[in-house]
């Protein structure tokens, strides 16, 4: 039986991560990562542009070529992680081997969700927007003369239409929430995204949800009628946290860790999509399905996991996403106080509590959002900030001398 | 590693280094056809406020948060200890530009790409060009401890 | 009726070159130049050009100019352009016309008529890169009498000294005519060079008694800033006469440069005129001085050389004769075309005497009288170049004083307009915005590295002449030769005539 001294279960952002903690602390320990995808990692949300041909697959590896081997890792692509003994602290592949660890990560993330709906299996064409190779498998299908029908308005289901909508004859989106971006946008945002995306041929039906497919046709709740020829399911995503399960560790809705990515099982860290985070934004536990949530968790993790000390105390929910130049950025939640500027392009909203910055919300207002989010995280009490300031603009005039002294003149 | 830092207390605002960093990236070698006529997009920004200016610009940070929340790979942090972009990776989503303290990383001009100061190691300047031109000694580039 | 006076200068920008940065517009504190944002182009007011030069220099693209105009008037060689708008300026506004820096009129210069001399075939020049070539020199009072100690030993009977390792120090300017960073500058350069600032007679700052060895403090006739510990913090203790630039009146620092710290520092109130009275009241002959020297000796407990700084004005010498027996240590002697932050500008124009004049007479005057090694000479009052020291020197001087010269290496564009307290260099202003433009890390540098280079020059000077030691040049006026001068010239300054041998 083999024997490694970090085992790592996914070959995502995460394990690449966590690979960069442990060889931050241990540059010899043996490491193994297990990934179920037969690639290296690469960056996952780059599939819609790889659709848009804005990047393309070699282009879309997380890291250079020679990554694992610099690192000394050894790599098994395209098998299943099946089970956990972590008595005997070792893993079972689905090809029978058996392989033994001192430290274990598991960064198998999520996969897609679909809720049952009547008629589903009469769809020829049927795609989830996932995986390089859902990416691949759905640009084969394309084509001008094809409709498509998208389930779901969030992240993964706009990203599609946007790689989409110049390759295909028409894009109709389905969502149950009278909203797009219902996750990360308010009601103002979201038209203005919503119109954005309306200019590049999107059709939205929302506070609607399909009853029942028959064949290339869907039949909505509103009793609406949607004929398609490709049809994109995008309603949601499980965390993959059965191994854990399995093996008699504490799973909520994600894999319970601690802010050093210890699961409750000895020896055993978990990262990334599978994970759940303490989000202090909202003061709860949940799954940050974030890539560089993922990152910073599997960075922790391998730290950790290589005997560091390192540990994981300001996530928070943040997106930057663009839909053809309108730019959204996103963070934290959406309580307390809010503070609003609106104009025909842009858009803002601050939201504070307790006298904290809660979150935001930036529709084509990058510059410098940074500041904002450096709010967020570090919770810094507005009152030790010139807020007023900050509001019109994020800078770090608005900060304390001593702020910007020990950020500017010293290294960081 | 050398960085550049601020001495804000002899930074005057008078945003010669953003002129200096336009052109020293324009990648012309005259500075009035590099920059006449045009707006500027300069790595380095100055911040006014009232009596106080100072410079801002990559912080080239011992742990990046930026190339950690890279959706691309393609921010990476060097052996030199440069945090660089590479814009061909780049798809331009600005997450480092959501994730930048100091808001030091910043939406190119043309879409489709972020960019950063990567001290004038991407151009034929040699040495940081704002710092060269700074008349006051506001921004230098050398060796400092970090804070405490 | 006002009457227009048309701007002496022109500000020409060139639009092929302009970018707009808008550089010179924030730079400039006299507002000349802004910005049209309808036509995206630099506008410029030259009515309010004071010709400083600042947004010149930092203009990246080099587009701009400052020109004198070639607007004139009927040419008139009795009424120049400049005699009628000061004439126009006074009937505007019944004032005494102020000016800054020094004389500017055409009054010969003799250094520039008087040649050095270097050696050939009989005794041979020195190479100051081979040999040993001493630029250190000590001033204060030499004629003691040797006394033994009971066993025989010398007694160490020798008054104070001042021990420089360059024949040059920073004359006085004091804070509130020019900025804290400029006496920052000053004295941290005075520091690494092992020379002196004079703090001028406007106190000293509490922060910049850490450069104290460094610092000679001034006791003016206004005595601002004088105390206890201001004069034992000090190297040495000059009392001011007179001022080159203004012999024969008194200081105004006008109330807008009377900022908190200034006042802290000349024990006066904030905002209020600061008058120096042209006479010292106590003083009214040389028993008078002799009383001042005396007092401050006997407060610091005759540690300090006490040097007294005069005007060189007709009967310099006579005056300086008499300082020489007053028990001071050093005469300081400020030339007329010396530097100020502000004086009547008549007064600056047309009083006192050129210092190479005066400085040949007080040192003849001291030989003759055998009293030269009483004191000490220092000169000041335009002193350019390393070329003006070494003829300095062997006109008689010991050392000499530069403030135009360390004032220019600090970036002072000669602009003349200290008075209006607007300086864009940073220089001879309080206004913060103002003051944070001279960043003394690199001032200090700069006045560093001009005093040595001058301190190679002089001894590439001296190696010509054959002369290893300042002690060997000092008075040694057979090593210069005039130039275009007239008998008289020649006579008062002690020098042959170029191709005149022994």
């Amino acid at each position: 039986m083999k024997n490694y001294r970090y085992v790592i279960l996914g070959c995502s952002v995460a394990a690449v991560a966590a690979i960069e903690g442990i060889r931050s602390r241990d540059r010899e320990g043996a490491v193994l990562v297990v990934g179920e995808e037969p690639c290296k990692a690469y960056g996952r949300p780059l599939i819609s542009y790889y659709l848009l041909g804005e990047t393309d697959l070699t282009r879309m590896d997380y890291r250079p070529d020679d990554f694992y081997r610099e690192n000394g890792v050894t790599l098994r692509l395209g098998v299943r992680a099946e089970k956990i003994d972590p008595e005997r602290k070792i893993v079972t592949l689905a090809d029978g081997e058996q392989i033994c660890y001192e430290k274990l990560l598991i960064a198998t993330g999520s996969r897609p969700f679909d809720p049952p709906m009547q008629g589903i299996e009469s769809v020829k064409e049927r795609f989830h927007f996932m995986t390089k190779a859902d990416a691949l498998a759905l640009e084969k299908a394309l084509s001008p003369e094809k409709k498509v029908l998208i389930v779901g308005a969030g992240l993964i289901g706009l990203k599609c239409f946007e790689g989409i909508a110049a390759r295909v004859k028409s894009v109709a989106i389905v969502d149950l929430a009278p909203r797009i971006l219902p996750s990360i946008l308010d009601d103002a945002g979201a038209k203005m995204v919503q119109s954005a995306l309306e200019a590049h041929g999107a059709a939205f039906f929302l506070a609607d949800s399909v009853l029942r497919f028959d064949g290339g046709t869907a039949y909505l709740k509103s009793g609406k009628e949607i004929a398609f020829d490709l049809l994109v399911t995008a309603v949601g995503v499980r965390p993959n946290t059965e191994l854990i399960k399995e093996a008699g560790g504490e799973v909520n809705r994600g894999i319970a860790v601690d802010e050093c990515g210890r699961t409750s099982l000895p020896n055993i860290f978990a990262a990334g999509d599978c994970a759940e985070s303490f989000d202090i934004a909202s003061g709860t536990h949940k799954v940050l399905a974030l890539l560089p949530n993922a990152a910073f968790q599997g960075r922790t993790a391998g730290v950790n996991m290589a005997g560091g000390e390192a540990k994981l105390q300001n996530a928070v929910a943040f997106n930057s996403i663009g839909f053809f130049g309108t730019h959204v950025m996103t963070a934290g939640v959406y309580e307390g106080e809010m503070y609003c500027e609106a104009a025909e392009r842009t858009y803002k909203a601050l939201f504070t509590k307790d006298g904290l910055l809660k979150g935001f919300i930036l529709i084509n207002l990058p510059e410098r959002a940074g500041i904002y989010l450096k709010l967020l995280k570090e919770r810094i009490p507005l009152g030790r900030v010139d807020f007023e300031a900050l509001k019109t603009a994020p800078a770090w005039s608005a900060f304390s001398p001593e702020a910007r002294e020990a950020n500017f003149a010293r290294e960081v | 590693m050398k960085r550049i830092y601020v001495n804000e207390k002899w930074c005057l605002g008078c945003h010669l280094c953003e002129y200096e960093c336009a052109y020293a990236n324009s990648g012309i070698a005259d500075m009035v056809r590099a920059l006449k006529g045009k707006p500027i997009f300069p790595r380095v920004r100055v911040e006014d406020a009232g009596e106080v200016h100072f410079a801002v610009n990559c912080r080239h940070c011992s742990d990046p948060v930026c190339v950690q929340s890279c959706i691309s790979g393609a921010l990476t942090k060097g052996k030199d200890g440069v945090v660089r972009i590479d814009r061909q990776k780049c798809v331009g989503c600005l997450t480092c530009v959501l994730v930048c303290p100091y808001g030091a990383v910043l939406p190119s001009p043309e879409g489709h790409a972020a960019m950063k100061c990567q001290l004038c190691t991407d151009n034929m300047m040699g040495e940081p060009n704002c710092v060269k031109h700074c008349p006051n000694g506001a921004i230098v580039y050398e060796e400092r401890e970090a804070a405490q | 009726m006002q009457l227009y006076i048309r701007p002496d200068y022109e500000v020409v920008r060139n639009e092929a070159r302009c970018i707009a940065c808008r550089v010179c517009e924030r730079q400039c504190a006299n507002e000349v130049h802004s910005f049209d944002p309808e036509t995206g182009l630099m506008r410029s007011d030259e009515s309010k050009c004071v010709n400083c030069h600042r947004c010149v220099s930092f203009c990246p693209t080099h587009a701009l100019k400052i020109v004198k105009t070639d607007d004139t008037y009927r040419e008139n060689a009795n009424w120049e352009a400049q005699t009628i708008h000061e004439v126009y300026r006074q009937a505007n506004t019944g004032g005494v016309l102020l000016s800054s820096m020094g004389n500017p009129k055409p009054y010969p210069v003799f250094w520039d008529k008087l040649l050095i001399n270097a050696s050939q075939v009989t005794n041979p020049p020195i190479d100051p890169l081979r040999e040993p070539m001493e630029t250190q020199l000590y001033l204060g009072k030499r004629t003691v009498k040797a006394e033994r100690e009971e066993n025989g030993l010398l007694k160490d009977n020798l008054p104070p000294q001042l021990k420089l390792s360059v024949p040059i120090l920073f004359s006085a300017m004091s804070y509130g005519s020019i900025s804290y960073n400029a006496h920052e500058s000053l004295a941290r350069a005075a520091e690494a060079l092992g020379t002196y600032y004079n703090t001028g007679e406007g106190g000293l700052h509490k922060d910049f008694y850490k450069y104290g060895k460094h610092t000679i403090v001034q006791v003016a006739s206004g005595r601002f800033g004088v105390h206890k510990e201001y004069l034992e913090t000090a190297a040495a203790i000059e009392i001011k006469m007179g001022q080159g630039a203004k012999p024969g009146i008194g200081g105004h620092l006008p109330g807008g440069k009377i900022s908190e710290d200034v006042s802290k520092t000349r024990m006066i109130p904030q905002g209020v005129d600061a008058i120096s009275p042209a006479p010292h009241h106590d003083i009214y002959s040389i028993e008078d001085l002799k009383q001042l020297v005396d007092s401050l000796k006997e407060a610091t407990e005759y540690k300090k050389p006490v040097i007294v700084k005069i005007a060189a004005v007709h009967n310099a010498a006579a005056i300086a004769s008499g300082i020489a027996r007053s028990g001071a240590d050093v005469i300081a002697i400020d030339g007329f075309r010396g530097g100020t932050g502000a004086a009547p500008t008549r007064i600056r124009d047309n009083v006192g005497i050129p210092i190479e004049m005066a400085l040949a007479q007080i040192d003849t005057r001291l030989r003759e009288e055998g009293i030269r090694d009483n004191v000490s000479l220092l000169v000041g009052g335009s002193v350019r170049s390393s070329a003006d020291v070494v003829k300095a020197i062997a006109l008689g001087a010991d050392a000499c004083y530069i403030g135009t010269a360390a004032l220019l290496a600090l970036g002072c564009h000669l602009c003349r307009s200290c008075h209006t307290g607007k300086c864009n260099w940073g220089i001879a202003t309080q206004r913060p915005d103002l003051v944070k433009r001279l960043n003394p890390d690199l001032g200090y540098e700069r006045l560093v590295n001009l005093v040595s280079a001058w301190k190679h020059e002089i001894e590439e000077m001296m190696g010509g002449m054959g002369i290893n030691s300042l002690e060997a040049l000092r008075g040694n006026r057979l090593m210069l030769r005039g130039i275009g001068l007239t008998d008289t010239e020649l006579r008062l300054l002690g020098v042959r005539y170029a191709g005149e041998s022994l």
